[in-house]
C-alpha cells in the first residue's frame, strides 16, 4: 500500500521525463484511446440502433451484436492485433493503435446498438400511436417522442460501452499500446508492484470519472418526465377527484444511471451479459 | 360529417376485420361504435384518419375523400384521443396539449397560452401546467389527452375507447363533463367503445358492429333498446335494457304531498304525521335527511320514544333521490330504494318537493307508452 | 510463417491435438475460476439482496455501491487485490476474489428486484395463510424470484467467462494462456490456431454455464416451462 502512494506522489511519475510520458499524458492517450472508439462506435450504432428501433426491422443485426459480447476481450484483442498489426507497416504507435482501435470499436459497438434499438422499441405504444394520430411524421415520431423517450437506456448503453472501451484500453497495454495499463504492465514486468498496483487505482479513478461525466450528461439531456425526479412538492398539492397520483417507476435501470442486466433485452438476448460487462 | 361508403378492411392472412361499412356521423353530434372486442370498431375509427387503410370503399369528412390529402395534414387536421391518452412522458402537461399547434408551425408561445386554456376548459387546474404525465392520475392524464386533441379546434373527433382505462367514479365523471363540453363546442365526434351503457349514455346515434365488421344497426339509443334489429343486438344491449329504456322517458308523474319533521324537534311530532309509521325527516332548509321508524331504530331495537328529539343517528339513510322533471328510471328508482316505499322528489336545490310511488310511476309509465311523443332525450 | 510442430497456420485441431492435456488444464482451469466466484457471490448476494429489499432506505446505497464497484476494470481489481489480501501477485486466489466483488456487485441489485418482482398477491396470501418470515421466504418468495435471479446469474456468469482471460495477461493460467501463447508465437507471422482455439472453448465454455444455469432454474420452476419460450 505504501508503494502505491509514494509511486502516486512522485511528481515525476506525473509530469515523466524526457524519454517516458507521465501520468498526464497517459492518461489524456487512454482518454483519447477511448474517445476515439466510442466516437466511431456510435456513429455506426446510434442511427442503426435509432432506424431498427423505428421500423421494428432486421432485429436479427442487433442479436448478431449481441453475439459479440460472448467473445473474450483479451482473445478478440491479441486475435485482431496479430491479424492487422502485419498490414501496417513500420508508422510508429499505428501497429498498435489500429488493430486495438479496431477490437475497442468492435466491444463498444454492441452496447450501443442493443441498447439505442431496446430504447425505442420500449417507448410506450400509446404515445407512439398518439404522435402518429395527430400528424407526425415517421422523422417527427423518431425524434421528438422516441429518441427522447429512449435516452436513458441509450446513455446506460454508453455508459457501459465507455467502460468496457477504458478496461480494454488498459488491457491493450500489454500488446504495445499507450495509455494507463503501460503502468501496469511495466511494473509487473519490472517488478516494481508500487507502479503496478498505482496504474490500476489510476485506471479505476478514471472510470469512475468518464462514468460521472456521463451521468451528469445524462442528467441534463433526459426530460425530468422520464427520468422521474420531479419535485416532491408540486407532486404532492395534486388535487381532483382521482388523487391517485402515479409515482412513476424509476426509469429502467434506476438512479445510477442503470446498468441493470435486465434491461436492454432483446429478442435474442440468449447469451448476453446485456448492458453491463466489466469486461477488460 | 364523416362517411362511410361501402368500406372493408381484409388482412393478407385472410380476417375481414371490417365488412362493407356504410355509415353516416352527422356533423356536430357523438357517433358512437360499439361491439364485442373483434368486431373491428377500433379499426373502423383509425380507418378515419388514415392510421389503417382501407382494403375498399371510401371515407369522406365533409364530402372530402380522406385520401385527397398526406395523410399527417389529414391527421393534424382530426382529434384523436386514445384510451391510455398516449401522453409524450418526457415533455409536460402544456406541451403535450401545445403537439398540434406546434406542429403546424404555431409560435410556441401563443401555443402554450392555448394549451392552458385548454387545460382550463377541460378541468385542469392551470397549475399542472409544469408537471409530467407520471405525476398525474389516470384521469387526469385522460383529461390532458382531450385537451390535447382539442388543441388545434378540430371539427372532427375520434375517440377510441377514451374512458375505459380509469375507474367506475372518474368515468362518470368524464362522461359528464366530456357532455357538458360537446354541448358548448358540437364537434363532430366518432367514438368507439364496448360499453353499451357508455354508449347509450354518450351516443346521439349508436351503431352495434357484430363480430366480422358487420354493422348490425345503427340507431338513437332509445331507439336501440326499445326495437333492437335482430337478436345479437338484443342480446348486446343487455336484460337490464327494459328498465334502461326508462332512461329516456320523462317523469312527468304527480308528485304526492309528503309530511316532514325537521331534525331537532321532538319524536312527539313525528308520531302525529306519520304514514305507515314511516317519516321523512329534513333539516332546517327543506333537505331531505332520511327515513324516521317510530317503531324500530335503525340499528335494530326498539324505536325513540315520544319525549326523545329527533337526530341524525335514528334515521335510515336508504333511498336514492329523483329530481323533479327527471326521468322515469329516476323516480322509479327512488321509490324502489325508498324504505318507506316512498320516492323523495326534489327540486334543483336539492330541497323537497314531495314523493312517488312505484305503483304510480308504472301507471304513468303505461300512458306514457300509449302517447310516444313523450320519449325525450335526457 | 510460423508453423510449430508442422500445423497449418488455421489447424486449431491439429494444435488441440498437439497440445491435449495443456490445454484440457487451461480449460479445467478456466472452469473453476469462473464458476467459483458466481457460487461464492450469489451467496453472500443473497442475504445482502434481502435487506435491501427488507429495509427499503438500504437499497439506495446498495444500488450505488455496487454501481460503484462495477465501474472498476478487472484488471485494476485484479492487480490490487495483493495489495487488499496479501497474497502474492501470481496467486489466483485474485482472481476468484475480484470476480466475486463483481459478481456480489451485480446480483445484490438482481437478488432485490427479483424479490421486489414477486406479486404481491402472493405474499399477502401466504401471510394470510399464517406463514412465518422464513417459511415465506423459502416456500413462496424465493422460488418467484428464481427466474430473476437466475438471469442475473447468466449475466454473471458469462461475464466471468471473458473476465478470466484477462488473468493470463498478468501470468496467471487458464484459457487466456492460450491467447499469450498465440501472441508470443506471432512476433515473426500470425500464428492463429491457439488464439482460435482459445476464443472457441471460451465461447464455448460460456455458453455450456449458461444453459445449465438455465436447465437447472427450470428444473426447480416447473411451473416456468408453460409460459418458457427457449
Amino acid at each position: 500500500m505504501n508503494d502505491v502512494l509514494l509511486w502516486l506522489n512522485d511528481p515525476q511519475n506525473w509530469t515523466g521525463t524526457r524519454v517516458t510520458p507521465g501520468i498526464v499524458a497517459q492518461a489524456t492517450a487512454h482518454l483519447a484511446y477511448t474517445a476515439v472508439a466510442l466516437s466511431i462506435a456510435g456513429v455506426i450504432a446510434f442511427p442503426l440502433g435509432l432506424v431498427l428501433g423505428h421500423t421494428g426491422r432486421a432485429s436479427w443485426l442487433v442479436s448478431v451484436a449481441n453475439g459479440l459480447r460472448a467473445l473474450p476481450t483479451v482473445g478478440l484483442l491479441i486475435l485482431l492485433y496479430v491479424m492487422v498489426s502485419p498490414l501496417i507497416s513500420g508508422r510508429g504507435d499505428a501497429v498498435y493503435l489500429v488493430p486495438t482501435e479496431i477490437a475497442l470499436v468492435l466491444l463498444a459497438l454492441p452496447a450501443i446498438l442493443a441498447n439505442t434499438y431496446a430504447g425505442v422499441r420500449n417507448v410506450s405504444p400509446d404515445a407512439r400511436d398518439a404522435a402518429r394520430g395527430m400528424g407526425m411524421t415517421g422523422r417527427q415520431v423518431l425524434f421528438r417522442v422516441e429518441l427522447p423517450n429512449a435516452l436513458p437506456l441509450v446513455f446506460s448503453g454508453l455508459r457501459s460501452a465507455a467502460l468496457q472501451v477504458i478496461a480494454t484500453a488498459t488491457i491493450a497495454a500489454y500488446v504495445g499500446l499507450g495509455g494507463l495499463g503501460r503502468y501496469v504492465y511495466d511494473g509487473l514486468a519490472s517488478r516494481d508492484f508500487g507502479q503496478m498496483a498505482g496504474g490500476a487505482v489510476l485506471v479505476a479513478a478514471l472510470a469512475l470519472l468518464v462514468d460521472l461525466a456521463l451521468s451528469l450528461l445524462q442528467r441534463a439531456t433526459v426530460s425530468r418526465g422520464v427520468s422521474g425526479r420531479f419535485s416532491r412538492r408540486s407532486t404532492r398539492d395534486s388535487r381532483s377527484a382521482a388523487v391517485t397520483v402515479v409515482r412513476p417507476e424509476p426509469p429502467r435501470g434506476g438512479p445510477d444511471g442503470g446498468r441493470s442486466p435486465r434491461q436492454a433485452t432483446t429478442p435474442a438476448a440468449a447469451l448476453t451479459p446485456s448492458g453491463d460487462h466489466p469486461s477488460g | 360529417m364523416i362517411r362511410f361508403d361501402a368500406v372493408s378492411k381484409a388482412y393478407p392472412d385472410g380476417t375481414v376485420a371490417v365488412d362493407e361499412l356504410s355509415l353516416t356521423a352527422p356533423s356536430g353530434q357523438i357517433t358512437v361504435l360499439v361491439g364485442p372486442s373483434g368486431c373491428g370498431k377500433t379499426t373502423s375509427l383509425r380507418m378515419v384518419n388514415r392510421m389503417v387503410e382501407p382494403t375498399s370503399g371510401t371515407i369522406t369528412i365533409d364530402d372530402r375523400d380522406v385520401t385527397s390529402v398526406p395523410a399527417t395534414e389529414l391527421r393534424r387536421s382530426i382529434g384523436y384521443v386514445i384510451q391510455h391518452a398516449g401522453l409524450f412522458p418526457h415533455r409536460t402537461v402544456v406541451d403535450n396539449v401545445a403537439t398540434v399547434p406546434m406542429l403546424t408551425g404555431t409560435g410556441r408561445r401563443q401555443a402554450r397560452r392555448r394549451a392552458i386554456e385548454l387545460m382550463e376548459l377541460v378541468g385542469l387546474p392551470a397549475s399542472f401546467a409544469d408537471r409530467y404525465p407520471a405525476q398525474l392520475s389516470g384521469g387526469q392524464q385522460q383529461r390532458v389527452g382531450v385537451a390535447r386533441a382539442l388543441a388545434s379546434d378540430p371539427p372532427v373527433m375520434l375517440m377510441d375507447e377514451p374512458f375505459s382505462a380509469v375507474d367506475p367514479v372518474v368515468r362518470d365523471q368524464l362522461q359528464q363533463e366530456f357532455l357538458r363540453l360537446q354541448g358548448e363546442l358540437g364537434k363532430t365526434i366518432l367514438f368507439v367503445t364496448h360499453d353499451i351503457d357508455e354508449a347509450i349514455r354518450l351516443g346521439d346515434r349508436v351503431a352495434v358492429l357484430a363480430v366480422g365488421g358487420r354493422l348490425a344497426q345503427v340507431a338513437a339509443p332509445a331507439d336501440l333498446l326499445a326495437t333492437p334489429a335482430d337478436p345479437f343486438v338484443a342480446e348486446f344491449v343487455g336484460r337490464d335494457r327494459g328498465y334502461r329504456a326508462l332512461g329516456f322517458i320523462s317523469a312527468e308523474v304527480a308528485v304526492a304531498a309528503e309530511p316532514t319533521v325537521t331534525l331537532g324537534s321532538p319524536v312527539a311530532r313525528a308520531h302525529d304525521v306519520a304514514v305507515d309509521d314511516w317519516v321523512l325527516v329534513v333539516d332546517d332548509g327543506g333537505l331531505p335527511q332520511g327515513w324516521l321508524h317510530l317503531r324500530a331504530h335503525p340499528d335494530g331495537g326498539p324505536g325513540p320514544a315520544p319525549g326523545d328529539v329527533v337526530t341524525p343517528g335514528l334515521l335510515n339513510l336508504g333511498g336514492t333521490l329523483s329530481p323533479i322533471g327527471g326521468t322515469l328510471r329516476e323516480a322509479l328508482d327512488a321509490a324502489l330504494s325508498s324504505p318507506s316505499g316512498r320516492g323523495v322528489v326534489v327540486d334543483e336545490g336539492g330541497r323537497l318537493v314531495g314523493s312517488v310511488r312505484a305503483g304510480t310511476v308504472l301507471e304513468h309509465l303505461h300512458a306514457a307508452t300509449a302517447d310516444p311523443s313523450a320519449q325525450v332525450r335526457p | 510463417m510460423n508453423s510449430e510442430n508442422g500445423s497449418a497456420p488455421w489447424d486449431v485441431f491439429g494444435y488441440f491435438a498437439d497440445h491435449r492435456a495443456e490445454v484440457l488444464d487451461l480449460l479445467w482451469a478456466h472452469t473453476w475460476l469462473s464458476v467459483l466466484p458466481v457460487v461464492i457471490g450469489l451467496l453472500v448476494a443473497f442475504p445482502i439482496g434481502w435487506l435491501a429489499r427488507r429495509y427499503r432506505w438500504a437499497y439506495a446505497p446498495v444500488v450505488s455501491v455496487s454501481g460503484l464497484l462495477y465501474t472498476i476494470p478487472s484488471l485494476a481489481l485484479f492487480v490490487v487485490m495483493p495489495t487488499l489480501l496479501g497474497t502474492q501477485i501470481l496467486d489466483p486466489v485474485n482472481v476468484v476474489a475480484a470476480l466475486t466483488i463483481y459478481t456480489i456487485a451485480l446480483l445484490v441489485r438482481v437478488v432485490a428486484d427479483g424479490l421486489a418482482a414477486v406479486p404481491e398477491d402472493a405474499v399477502q396470501a401466504a401471510t394470510a395463510m399464517g406463514f412465518t418470515r422464513l417459511q415465506r421466504l423459502r416456500t413462496v418468495e424465493l422460488p418467484l424470484a428464481v427466474p430473476v435471479i437466475a438471469a442475473g446469474l447468466r449475466v454473471a456468469m458469462v461475464a466471468n467467462v471473458s473476465l478470466v482471460a484477462i488473468a493470463a495477461t498478468i501470468g496467471i493460467p487458464q484459457l487466456g494462456q492460450l491467447f499469450i501463447t498465440g501472441f508470443q508465437l506471432s512476433v515473426t507471422g500470425p500464428y492463429y490456431p491457439p488464439i482460435v482455439l482459445g476464443i472457441v472453448l471460451s465461447v464455448a465454455l460460456a455458453l455450456l454455464l449458461d444453459r445449465s444455469i438455465v436447465l437447472g432454474a427450470r428444473l426447480i420452476t416447473p411451473w416456468q416451462r408453460a409460459t418458457a419460450a427457449r
